[in-house]
């Protein structure tokens, strides 16, 4: 088996939170111990609610922002030893792509100079060189460079500033993208352009992405294997076939069971099962099981004690006292899966 | 008022129940000017919403939905131009003078917006928003506006009502601050409950639970709902009625079950192609179209969508019209999609 990328140890990152007038409220858990391996040509999904930590995680991964401890080896390096002069060489390899394109686009420049910034300060290249790869990138992504070059990022539609964000992140032959809710704002055929794009780049150059979205039916799409995340832990990491088609997790369960369906065949559609209550604040995250106040499988246990992530069956690793076994109910001995295994 | 009018949908009404519309729009343009051009940003939408049902209208962003709406709102900046006709049981909302529509608006029919946030005020307690939004339609006292207030937000289901009723909007999530906005709808009984991409912004669980509401009030209160979306899964799963916009017009309309179990409109059949699904496999590749829609400033010869539609013909050179091909179902084509949709893939 190939050594991974990248791999993600025991990440934890914490944020003093301030109430009105700056006073001091608390300690907010955003990352609370996470740990995953990237594998070359892979991509992982990332899901999870709003302030579940998904973005605080990729920020902590690549060091943007120093994570308050924990390890992240890339290519058999530990990058949270690194100095920051250190870290901007590393950071060539890894690009992030954002929900808001035009955010990360100066208005001013053309397409052409918006696309070379990164060449120009990684590498010296020559005018025709320099012509030439951004003509070659724009191509890439689907953007005709006649049409485009001259133009500014003002000129351009949604899904066409995105192409040129990603045009731009694809220049310096990064090893990973991030993807932090890049299409989510995007409408759907243009999203399902982008998510075509994203998978051609992935075979041609061999990518591997870090795929950050709430919708878990694009990042079903896109991803090899779906980690998901609750109140800043991992519920749930596990190749998205199996995942998607049987959850060890009744938090992954819950949120599958939360997503509208629409065959696209017959045309019949499945409402959703709501999950009641809202995500506790991430001030004071319950004791033991982080999900124990929504779940419906709670027993005593899983206050006191919290789960860890283990091996569960047909692959992957789930962090539940009680997973659930193919028929979506709960094992080891849970009251209700028990019952269901009695005979009639 | 008198309105000229080439076609007059009665969409899905005929089922001799007896429902009255509550809400009748008939060939609404809007029309806006800007730097000379003439932008048709609603170009002759008609569409009937009855008490106690859901209609969803989707589309792209730009195909005109909260334009629709917000005339009927009379939300529309001075630089709109509103004709046609929309009449909210015996009123004509149409050409209604600000103050007139002010009464009417909130009071008669009411929206909710994406983004709670914005709509709150900051610096108010949730509890003294609704207060004040009950006693703009209702000459009651102080205490007997909090009693209906703390009614309403037990009516959106606002877990601990009482508590929540001293709170800020910030003290809120996001989920229960679109609950308040709308309690605040809510509060004067509207016949017509108007919710513009309202979980758009929300978690996938949120989301659910507020759709849920949505249809329980519905059921409930007998308001009539349309909710404007651009997830076709979620008008699928609770919308009793669906209108599918592009480019300022309706191409096609039809009720929920029939309209996806039997698309029609090329345009309507891509959108579904497009969207991803939980059952698909990874990695497998998502059927696209190209190009974008037309610029509203643009005139259009033909059917709007013809530039991108792969069935598109010599014929579509001439405008379709939106007719009742099938029993209740509307669309403009005149290629429409039929039979086995794998078909339509091939072609
Ligand atoms: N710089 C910061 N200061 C304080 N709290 C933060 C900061 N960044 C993120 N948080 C908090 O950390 C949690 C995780 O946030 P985030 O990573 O943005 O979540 P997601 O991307 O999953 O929505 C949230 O509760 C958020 O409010
Ligand atoms: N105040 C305005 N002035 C000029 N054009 C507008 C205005 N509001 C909306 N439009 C145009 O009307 C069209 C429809 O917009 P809208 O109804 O908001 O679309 P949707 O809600 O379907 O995304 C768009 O082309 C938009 O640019
Ligand atoms: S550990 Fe307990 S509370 Fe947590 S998900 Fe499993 S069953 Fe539910
Ligand atoms: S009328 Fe013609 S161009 Fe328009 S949707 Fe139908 S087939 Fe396509
Ligand atoms: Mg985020
Ligand atoms: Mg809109």
């Amino acid at each position: 088996m190939s050594e991974p990328l990248l791999s993600v140890r025991n990440i934890v990152q914490e944020f003093e939170s301030r109430g009105p007038g700056g006073v001091k409220e608390g300690v907010v858990h955003a990352v609370s111990d996470i740990s995953f391996d990237l594998m070359p040509g892979e991509t992982l999904g990332i899901v999870g609610e709003t302030g579940s930590g998904k973005s605080t995680l990729a920020r902590a991964v690549i060091q943007v922002d120093r994570p308050k401890s924990g390890s992240v080896v890339f290519r058999g390096e530990d990058l949270t030893g690194l100095s920051r002069k250190e870290l901007k060489k590393v950071w060539s390899n890894f690009q992030m792509v954002y929900q808001d394109p035009f955010s990360s686009l100066n208005p001013r420049w053309r397409i052409e100079d918006v696309v070379a910034e990164p060449l120009d300060s990684h590498r010296s290249l020559s005018r025709q060189e320099r012509r030439a790869k951004v003509r070659e990138l724009l191509d890439l992504v689907g953007l005709d460079p006649d049409t485009y070059l001259r133009r500014r990022p003002m000129e351009l539609s949604g899904g066409q500033a995105q192409r040129v964000a990603i045009a731009r992140a694809i220049a310096l032959d990064p090893a990973v993208i991030i993807c932090d809710e890049a299409i989510s704002s995007l409408d759907v055929l243009i999203q399902a352009q982008v998510i075509n794009l994203f998978e051609k780049l992935r075979v041609e150059l061999g990518l591997s992405y870090l795929f950050i979205a709430h919708d878990l039916a694009t990042v079903k799409q896109v991803s090899d294997r779906v980690a998901v995340l609750y109140l800043g832990q991992l519920a749930e990491i596990a190749p998205s076939d199996r995942m998607y088609e049987t959850p060890r997790h009744p938090y992954t369960r819950a949120l599958l069971d939360s997503v509208p369906g629409l065959d696209p065949e017959t045309g019949v559609a499945k409402r959703p099962i709501t999950l009641p209550g809202d995500v506790p604040s991430p001030l004071d995250p319950p004791s033991g099981c982080r999900f124990r106040t929504r779940c419906p499988f709670a027993q005593e246990i899983c206050a006191a004690v919290e789960p860890k992530l283990e091996p569960c069956s047909g692959g992957g690793f789930v962090a539940c006292h009680f997973p659930l076994d193919d028929d979506g109910l709960p094992t080891n001995g849970h009251p209700e899966g028990a019952k269901a295994a009695m005979p009639a | 008022m008198s309105t000229t009018m080439t076609i007059t949908p009665e969409p899905a009404t005929s089922d001799g129940i007896g429902d009255k519309p509550v809400l009748r729009v008939r060939d609404l343009q809007v029309t806006f000017t800007r730097a000379g051009k003439r932008i048709r940003a609603a170009k002759g939408v008609s569409f009937n919403v009855r008490p106690g049902k859901m209609l969803a209208i989707i589309g792209e962003s730009g195909s005109g939905k909260s334009v629709t709406v917000r005339a009927l709102m009379g939300l529309l900046p001075p630089s709109a131009k509103v004709a046609g006709s929309a009449d909210l049981d015996g009123q004509e909302l149409v050409g209604l003078s600000d103050r007139k529509m002010r009464l009417v608006r909130g009071q008669e029919i009411s929206m909710v917006f994406q983004d709670p946030a914005r709509s709150l005020n900051p610096t108010m307690s949730v509890g003294a928003q609704i207060v004040e939004s009950v006693r703009t339609h209702r000459t009651v006292g102080r205490k007997e506006a909090a009693e209906r207030a703390i009614e309403l937000l037990k009516l959106v289901r606002l877990p601990a009502p009482e508590k929540r009723f001293h709170q800020y909007p910030h003290q809120l999530s996001g989920g229960m601050r679109q609950r308040v906005m709308i309690a605040i709808a809510l509060a004067s009984d509207p016949k017509v409950l108007i919710a513009d991409e309202a979980t758009t912004a929300l978690d996938v669980t949120t989301q659910a639970q507020i759709m849920e509401l949505l249809v329980d009030l519905r059921e409930r209160l007998g308001t009539a709902v349309i909710m404007i979306s651009h997830d076709l899964g979620l008008a699928a799963s609770y919308a009793d009625e669906v209108l599918v916009m592009y480019a300022g017009q309706v191409v096609e309309q039809a009720e929920t079950s029939e309209l996806f179990a039997n698309v029609r409109m090329p345009y309507t059949r891509a959108l579904l192609e497009a969207i991803p699904q939980v059952s698909r496999p990874s990695h497998s590749a998502l059927t696209v179209i190209g190009g974008h829609p037309p610029d509203p400033s643009q005139r259009i010869e033909g059917c709007p969508f013809r530039p991108r539609c792969v069935r598109a013909t010599e014929t579509c050179v001439t405008a379709p019209a939106l007719l009742e091909h099938d029993a209740g179902h509307w669309y403009a084509c005149w290629h429409p999609v039929t039979g086995d949709p794998r078909e339509e893939t091939e072609s």
